[in-house]
């Protein structure tokens, strides 16, 4: 239902191929004039998106960082290579103790094409 | 008892506190730490509120006068305290207990504290008021030496003691081309040190290049308005342009004196034990006081003293003066210098055991109890490790143990344990004396409140927070005190994984795991962190020196793109150049590479060029020209072998032993591209005049007459250190050889991100373990660790080159894989002084 639900309300646009985006590791796309970083946690087999953009110090750098888990739940996250702020890949919500929140998009992969999911009129 | 009225409606009764120096500034907090029923008014002679007198010559390597600061002006203000700063006090009128300052204020105290401390004897000497004459008391005493020191070639100090020669070193730190401590007595340091003591202090200073002159007697101070020179009694002279007088101290009694409280003959304000002088309402605390017939010159007893006066006046309980133990350990111009206990008692009525090493400039002597059991004191020149312990030693009566010449120097043959000895202390025996803070309330505060830190234990009960001498030994006690409760605090990487760094470097090494995911399957939990990735790839690196690229996501954020990431997302890119050594040709290359990607140049501290502000998707074209050119990767961007700095060497240099800057390259290339749990940084110099700096490094090595000298584990950074000589007079083979053993081991021990300095710090036996190791084999591990070394070596290959000849890794070197010729647009630079700096952030 969830999956459904998510599907509709999103616009789902072919950014890279799988193989632009290191195993367990991220790259960063183009989309229109925003910078999108895509992570490929192979680990998990899961795809995550979020802004590329770090809130700390305002550095388009996300993508670059380290990707990992945190916790009992394994709750995946980046770190920023700056100052190794973290970030939930799942909700955005900053796990090192600030007060920053970052965008998430969907991303689903087709044979080797990876798409976002932007919302619709973007 | 004193009558303290706590009505909120009766005015609080007024303590007035004449001196705002260190001993005034701590009766003020002792006394508000107690009772808030008085009203306290402070005058200051001094422009600024109290200060560090005690690291006074600090000022002179960069401290402030904010740094030295004992408190700020707001301290006083939320206090409530009535701070009067410039204000000196010209009469006291006890008739009618008020005091009276020279600017017309007009105050009454309940009671008065002198805490007018000393001024600086300046002997009866013609000359003294010539221009170039200063004494060294003052933070503005010290910005006029300094100023004049600007157009002085040679100053002058007058006096030997313990001022003195703080005073001397004051000079040699403004970079004077000679400094000179002239002496009236026939040996430095009489009031501290025994004879045999000055002497070895003697050679070891004037080995170090200060000029003292024992034995003159200054007959007058030449030269017109300004100093010239010294003339001595015997008809000798001596040319200076400065002189800073440093004869001793006289006690800061004229206002007591005039208002007729009684002084001692060589001046000093008569106090009792209670530190009350002849009048019971007037206290006097701190170098002022005359007690028992001596005045103490030190800040521990000052602060008793102060504890004194605060106690009685709040009625606290009893605490009366007892004298002071007037031990004192210090570094004077790098020499250490201690006396404790009672330095000078010998035959009949006690027994010395002395031991003296004129090749190290060591000289330790310590007085024993006939019956040898008791430990009576002693003088430590050159190495006063044993400080600490033998002053509890004394003070607290502690049996010696059978072979009491172990203490000073170190049990041979046996495992010898720092800190171990802390622990046999009794609960009251005083750690720390500026804060009067014992044993027991360190172990309490470990046990009870769970203080784990140096600094935990300086906002807790504030020892270490005074002089400071006594932070090895709390630190030895919380460390004791935790292992004693039983608490062993394991050392994991992070989350996902239960070992500290020594251990997975050992497991990934005997299972023979060569990638971070069989690691983490193994070995770990979860999906890793930006904790274990990079610790896992640094540990992988130093086991098999494979390409780390290869594990790209794994690397931190400058290894992961083989440059340093600075602000604004581009890179810097240093190519390595050995020894600090580039022909012409390269230099221009570096140059053309640089204009042409628009980067910024700056010479490193490392003795090499970084360029600034390479867009990622440069740096591979960046490289190739570079390799192109001969160059290869430098590993700035690395917890790596960084540089080998060098001197020029006996090539050019007229003072040059031996061929520096070769040594270096052959260092520097053997020991490229391998990785380590943190940076690691190399030196040579061509001689003892150390213009490398190797001895802030890693690893040093220095030219001597007979071969070379190898120091390990110093650092240069936020905590600077020097490192510590592993062996001497070594050929070149056995250098290398020493370096390939004490690398590796360090590879294999250390702690995730932590420097050779701080590993060998917490090394249980510190230097002489690793010595032990290094040198003798006692673990018997020496020629594993060669093999290891060697393996390193042979698998070197410039990670540069791997990237640049290889279309695959190339393409991940781009910021949008979508679109990668495009540069990420928020990269922006800012022109400055011809070039570009990134924009700030």
């Amino acid at each position: 239902m969830l999956v459904l639900e998510v599907e509709s309300s999103v616009e789902w646009m072919f950014v890279c191929y799988t193989e632009d985006v290191p195993e367990n590791g991220g790259a960063c796309v183009k989309v229109g004039e925003e910078q999108i970083a895509i992570f490929n946690f192979s680990r998990r087999g899961a795809w995550y998106a979020t802004q590329n953009l770090c809130p700390h110090k305002q550095q388009m750098v996300l993508a670059r960082g380290m990707i990992g888990s945190t916790g009992d739940t394994c709750e995946p996250k980046v770190a920023c290579p700056f100052h190794k702020k973290t970030f939930s890949l799942l909700s955005g919500e900053c796990l090192s103790g600030d007060e920053y929140q970052i965008k998430t998009y969907p991303v689903k992969v087709v044979e080797d094409r990876v798409y976002l999911g932007l919302e619709k009129g973007q | 008892m004193m009558n303290v009225n706590l009505d909120p409606l009766f005015q609080k009764p007024t303590v007035v506190v004449i001196g705002n120096g260190m001993v005034g500034y701590k009766f003020c907090e002792k006394l508000l730490a107690k009772t808030a029923a008085f009203k306290l008014v402070v005058f200051g002679e001094e422009p600024r509120p109290a200060y560090d007198r005690v690291h006074l010559s600090e000022y002179f390597n960069g401290k402030t006068a904010d740094d030295l600061s004992m408190a700020s002006l707001d301290w006083y203000r939320e206090k409530g305290i009535t701070l009067h700063l410039g204000e000196t006090i010209q009469e006291i009128n006890r008739e009618t207990k008020t005091i009276h300052s020279l600017n017309g204020i007009t105050q009454s105290y309940d009671y008065l504290v002198l805490a007018t401390g000393s001024s600086a004897f300046v002997p009866d000497v013609p000359g003294v008021e010539k221009n170039g004459v200063f004494v060294y008391r003052t933070i503005e005493d010290l910005e006029m030496i300094e100023a004049y020191a600007r157009t002085a070639r040679k100053g002058a100090v007058l006096g030997g003691g313990l001022l003195g020669l703080e005073a001397a070193k004051a000079l040699i730190d403004l970079g004077l081309e000679e400094t000179h401590v002239v002496e009236f007595a026939t040996r430095l340091m009489p009031r501290q040190i025994d004879s045999a003591g000055s002497n070895m202090l003697f050679n070891k200073l004037q080995a170090l290049g200060l000029k003292v002159h024992l034995n003159k007697n200054t007959r007058t101070i030449s030269g017109e308005d300004k100093i010239k020179g010294l003339e001595f009694t015997d008809g000798s002279s001596l040319d200076v342009d400065m002189l800073v007088i440093s004869a001793g101290i006289r006690p800061r009694d004229e206002l007591a004196k005039l208002a007729g409280l009684e002084t001692g003959t060589r001046g000093g304000v008569v106090v009792n034990e209670k530190m009350q002088t002849s009048d019971k309402s007037i206290f006097a605390i701190g170098e002022c006081a005359l007690y028992n017939g001596m005045i103490y010159g030190l800040v521990a007893p000052g602060y008793e003293m102060a504890e004194v006066v605060a106690t009685q006046l709040c009625a606290a309980g009893e605490r009366e003066f007892r004298g002071y133990d007037m031990s004192t350990k210090l570094k004077l111009i790098g020499v250490d210098v201690a006396s404790f206990g009672d330095p000078f008692v010998s035959e009949p009525d006690s027994r010395a055991i002395v031991f003296e090493d004129s090749h190290k400039g060591v000289y330790k002597r310590i007085n024993i109890s006939n019956c040898g059991k008791y430990l009576l004191g002693g003088v430590l020149i050159g190495d006063a490790n044993a400080y600490n312990i033998l002053l509890q030693t004394v003070n607290n009566k502690i049996v010696l143990p059978p072979n009491p010449e172990d203490l000073i120097l170190g049990a041979r043959g046996g495992e010898a344990q720092a800190g171990a000895g802390v622990m046999s202390l009794p609960d009251e025996a005083l750690i720390c004396s500026c804060e009067s803070v014992t044993k027991g309330m360190i172990c309490s505060a470990v046990t009870e409140d769970g203080v784990t830190t140096v600094d935990g234990m300086k906002k807790c009960c504030k020892a270490g927070t005074g002089c400071g001498g006594c932070i090895p030994l709390v630190k030895d006690l919380i460390n004791e005190t935790l292992k004693a409760n039983g608490t062993y605090i394991k050392n994991v990487v992070c989350e996902h994984f239960d070992h500290s760094r020594q251990e997975l470097f050992d497991l990934l090494k005997i299972n023979d795991i060569h990638t971070y995911d069989e690691a983490l399957d193994q070995f770990g939990k979860g999906d890793g962190c930006e904790l274990c990735k990079p610790t896992i790839a640094s540990i992988l690196a130093s086991l098999w020196n494979d390409v780390i690229v290869k594990q790209q996501p794994i690397q931190d954020s400058n290894d992961r793109f083989l440059a340093n990431i600075q602000k604004g997302g581009t890179y810097s890119v240093v190519p390595r150049i050995p020894g600090g050594e580039i022909t012409p040709d390269k230099l221009m290359v570096i140059g053309s590479v640089a204009k042409k990607y628009g980067l910024y140049t700056k010479i490193t501290g490392g003795q090499r060029i970084d360029m600034f502000g390479a867009h990622l998707s440069d740096l591979p074209a960046i490289w190739e020209e570079l390799i192109a050119a001969g160059f290869e990767s430098g590993h700035a961007y690395g917890k790596a072998l960084r540089t080998v700095k060098s001197c020029v060497g006996s090539t050019w240099c007229r003072f040059g032993l031996h061929d520096s800057v070769s040594f270096a390259i052959e260092v520097e290339e053997r020991y490229r591209g391998i990785r380590a749990p943190h940076k690691i940084k190399g030196g040579v110099s061509g001689c003892i005049r150390e213009c490398a700096e190797a001895q802030s490094k890693d690893f040093g090595i220095i030219a001597t007459e007979k071969g070379w000298n190898l120091y390990v584990g110093g650092n240069g950074g936020s905590k600077p250190q020097h490192a510590q000589l592993l062996a001497a007079d070594i050929d070149k083979e056995t250098c290398i050889k020493y370096l390939d053993r004490y690398l590796m081991f360090y590879i294999k021990t250390a702690d995730a991100l932590t420097r050779t300095a701080t590993w060998l710090n917490k090394m249980e036996g510190g230097m002489s373990y690793l010595k032990n190791v290094i040198i003798n084999d006692s673990l018997g591990i020496n020629d594993e660790l060669e093999r290891e070394m060697q393996s390193l070596i042979n698998n070197y290959k410039c990670e540069w080159k791997e990237v640049v000849d290889s279309p695959e890794l190339r393409k991940r070197f781009v910021h949008f894989v979508n679109a990668p010729q495009e540069k990420d647009p928020n990269a922006k630079f800012e022109p400055m002084r011809e070039q570009v700096k990134a924009r700030e952030w």
